[in-house]
């Protein structure tokens, strides 16, 4: 037999009807995440067709997006201050009601950013494919699970049929050999992999991280590099199952238990590219030589280190566009920037580890004066183990506002919002013009560099908080 | 869906590189819970002004754009979220082709489900194209060309099964409900039913 890379392993498993010449495969789809954004107008195709969702133990809902993160208006009675969002929520509770979907709902102490909350539940697990009708299903290939974001018109074809047709992805291996020098992260490492790819450096590929640097990652900092891979314009991101994936998944609600676990394990354990499998592409980076990083521009590309400058490009006009929106000129340092707000949370960076490492800066000190700094929980059991272990604590006592879970300020659909002309440095994926706000300039880092910016009240290298 | 097969129309150019789907419909919009309507939201920070007043010079507003289905993307338009609101919203302004050298993923995806047609090209046709906005152009879509005024024929890659739901207006659930048998028989022999 010939070395079949994860990717291909997981793929083979899943096609219903293999792909020919005319038709694209069906791919079979083993959980289906869906939110109250991207959901509405597939149900309508169902209720249009007279078709029923065909497989609801493979269907989870929940609500993120656009629900706010104000506990008055989650908890305290108050109604969702925006109209659109409040109508938004209650159709996906119609929808779900009507359909028989189990909806994690607005006060559920489960609910959370969805691709937060999926492998928490234990829902995620490798070897399956996942969709949501999200860019940032990547998340959870950190699993080894094929995971990737689908448009509003396939979650319907998901909810009916559970199928999807697909051609085959061609694959991107990117290894990170070497040791990540303290105060570096895995949202440093997946800054420097777009940076050296590009946008579109992975446009049409599946990409598996690799070596011994993906290896040494925690479940949170592999999701924290696949959540990103759509960053880089990839399909998906997997990361090969091992130990640390099986310790993180054991005992979660949706894992399997007893003897079904050790069968699960045996069989995850064929879950890893064979030696000699080759890829269309192939990528290597050494950890040892990654900075903390930072965005400079309006797509996660324009990247450079804390410690660099913005880059010169004489001539280029969509350069120059982008620099003259985010109030930056070439060749100007990014240290000591200014920053008015700073936003800890999102899909990428709104886990507990993350929010250990914004702690381990914040404690004892303040935020800066004439600075918003937003801590954002990816999930209400986040939230609720922060406040255990005092973080929550730190985050008040440093004068942060601490709120309740969901996407927040990573996009402009909730309430929280960065004004015009701002800059926000943000652990979000995405700094997009617009993204947090009208004329919102985004900065996108690691949470201690955040945390540090947040101090500072200007972009600052966490490593000067170390020891 | 209207069925697709050949558009003749002016081009509108628009010649910055990764536009990503937060700029051709904002997440503000998103709170819809329907598909129409969008097209006057479409590159709203782009084409309105504080007061939401349409700004004169962006290239949407300018009157020679008026009528044009035909819009020409620098590289790898279409990046970023996977919101099908961004193909709903160039349709309901009256879009129906998008041209670059590359399109991302998720959205030529969202595209070809919802009748917009992704026509990636060469660099030659692309900049010739860039430098000629308004040219009269023919998207043939039976025979996967694409015309230019000078008579020129350029070839364009499509998958075949899209090809043949969009000349025919038709979706893809139908194929895959048509195909429940295999479903099954796949769900029976992996869940031991």
């Amino acid at each position: 037999m010939t070395a079949q890379s994860l990717f291909e392993k997981v793929w083979q498993r899943h096609v219903v009807v293999p792909e020919t010449a005319d038709t694209p495969a069906i791919l079979y789809i083993d959980l289906h995440l869906t939110h109250e954004v991207t959901s509405p107008q597939a149900f309508d195709v169902l209720r249009a067709r007279k078709l029923q969702v065909r497989r609801l133990d493979r269907t989870l809902a929940t609500m993120d997006h656009s629900t706010p993160t104000d506990t008055a208006q989650i908890f305290g009675g108050l109604p969702i201050k925006l109209e659109s969002a409040a109508r938004q929520v209650r159709q996906l509770e119609v929808n779900c009601a009507e359909f028989g979907v189990d909806l994690i709902g607005l006060q559920d102490s489960r609910r959370g950013i969805v691709h937060v909350i999926g492998p928490e539940q234990g829902a995620t697990q490798p070897g399956k494919t996942i969709v949501c009708g999200d860019s940032h299903t990547s998340t959870h290939g950190a699993f080894g699970a094929l995971a990737f974001g689908i448009g509003t018109t396939e979650v319907g074809y998901v909810l009916a049929t559970q199928c999807l047709l697909q051609r085959r992805p061609r694959t991107f291996e990117i290894v990170v050999n070497g040791r990540l020098p303290a105060g570096v992260s895995a949202k440093d490492v997946v800054l420097a992999v777009i940076g050296r790819i590009g946008v579109n450096g992975g446009t049409g590929h599946v990409i598996e991280f690799r070596g011994s640097a993906i290896e040494a990652m925690s479940m949170d900092e592999r999701m924290t590099v696949c959540n990103m891979s759509i960053e880089a314009g990839a399909r998906a991101g997997m990361v090969a199952p091992d130990a640390t994936t099986y310790h993180y998944l054991k005992g979660r609600p949706f894992a399997p238990t007893g003897a079904d676990w050790d069968k699960a394990v045996a069989d995850w354990n064929t879950l890893r590219s064979d030696a000699g499998a080759t890829f269309d592409k192939s990528v290597s980076l050494d950890a040892g030589t990654l900075e903390p990083m930072i965005t400079f521009g309006t797509n996660p590309g324009m990247v450079t280190t804390i410690g660099g400058n913005v880059p010169e490009r004489p001539g280029d006009a969509v350069f120059a566009k982008s620099l003259a929106y985010m109030g930056l000129t070439a060749g100007e340092r990014m240290a000591d920037k200014p920053v008015q707000v700073v936003f800890i949370g999102s899909c990428t960076n709104a886990r507990i580890s993350d929010l250990e490492a914004a702690a381990a800066i914040l404690r004892g000190r303040k935020v800066a004066k004439g600075v918003r700094a937003l801590i954002v929980p990816g999930s209400q059991q986040i939230k609720l183990e922060a406040e255990q272990r005092g973080l929550a604590k730190v985050f008040t006592d440093a004068g942060a506002e601490w709120r309740e879970s969901g996407c927040s300020m990573c996009l402009g659909m909730n309430g929280d919002l960065v004004d015009s002309g701002q800059y926000c440095i943000s652990t979000s994926n995405r700094n997009f013009e617009g993204r947090q706000g009208i004329g919102a300039r985004t900065l996108l880092a690691s949470p201690a560099s955040a945390a540090a910016a947040a101090v500072r009240g200007r972009v600052t290298d966490p490593r000067e908080f170390l020891g | 869906m209207d069925p697709i097969t050949v558009i003749r129309s002016r081009t509108v150019v628009m010649p910055s590189t990764n536009i990503d789907t937060d700029q051709i419909i904002p997440a503000r919009f998103l709170t819809t819970t329907v598909r129409e309507g969008l097209g006057v939201s479409l590159f709203a920070d782009w084409r309105y002004d504080k007061n939401g007043q349409p700004k004169p010079d962006f290239v949407l507003n300018q009157p020679a754009a008026r009528g044009c289905q035909v819009l020409v993307a620098g590289r790898n338009i279409g990046c970023g979220s996977s919101r099908e609101h961004a193909p709903w919203a160039l349709l309901d302004f009256g879009i129906r082709v998008v041209i670059s050298t590359e399109i991302a993923d998720i959205f030529r995806n969202n595209s070809l489900k919802n009748g917009l047609l992704p026509v990636v090209v060469d660099e030659a046709t692309h900049e010739w194209l860039l430098a000629h906005p308004g040219a009269e152009v023919e998207v043939d879509l039976p025979a996967s060309v694409l015309r230019l005024p000078d008579g020129r024929e350029v070839t364009f890659p499509i998958e075949s099964f899209s090809r043949y739901c969009l000349m025919n207006g038709i979706d893809e659930l139908g194929y895959l409900l048509s195909r429940m048998d295999a479903i099954e028989r796949y769900e029976r022999a992996r869940e031991g039913a």
